[in-house]
């Protein structure tokens, strides 16, 4: 089985699922672009990656494990990953921030 | 069916460029150092997304292990400059 001879009830989730995140990534990074101070662009990028990368990697398993007739989790790894870091990653700039805010 | 999800992975990656334009476009710009940590985090998600785009159309695991190592490597880039951004020292005696 190719990508071209999907079937319908996989390639339908998969594309809204891909649809929806493209959409909450781009969103996210216009925030990123577009909002005033630095404690207003955290938000953003947070949401929208964390939506984005998950709804991406559940229509990458969608379609893998429909291409391969059985499960595919590997890329549960990659959710996991990025669900764990991105909170500790936006903590330490957070802190970094809020310290050079008060120290300037 | 094809057509749909050829569709929705066009317009996915054209969505992943967008943000990684808006990103970079703040790595420029940004008024502090931290404004570009951020983006920089932003700019590497992005980055990984667009290659799973493309595994998922290739149809390989080859980007899978790409995409890994994108996130494993960005991750310690990102906490080594805010570690930085915050005590002036990365790795601490």
């Amino acid at each position: 089985m190719t990508l071209e001879t999907l079937p319908a009830w996989a390639a339908i989730p998969a594309a809204l699922l891909l649809i929806l995140g493209g959409l909450c990534t781009a969103i996210g990074s216009l925030g990123l672009a577009r909002l005033g101070t630095f404690f207003q662009r955290m938000h953003g990028p947070s949401m929208g990656n964390t939506l984005g990368t998950g709804c991406v990697l559940f229509a990458s398993i969608l379609v893998s494990s429909t291409l391969a007739n059985r499960l595919v989790m590997h890329e549960i790894l990659i959710t996991v990953f990025i669900v764990i870091t991105a909170p500790m990653t936006a903590m330490l700039l957070m802190r970094a921030a809020v310290y050079r805010s008060n120290s300037k | 069916m094809n057509v749909l999800l050829d569709f929705a992975m066009r317009f996915a990656q054209f969505c992943f460029v967008l943000a990684m334009l808006a990103a970079a476009f703040r790595m420029l710009r940004g008024p502090s150092a931290q404004d570009r940590v951020l983006a920089l985090d932003t700019f590497y998600i992005n980055g990984m997304l667009t290659l799973l785009m493309l595994g998922i159309r290739s149809g390989t695991t080859v980007y899978f292990d790409i995409a890994l190592l994108i996130a494993l490597f960005g991750f310690v880039g990102s906490v080594a400059l805010a570690k930085f951004l915050l005590r002036g020292e990365v790795i601490e005696p």
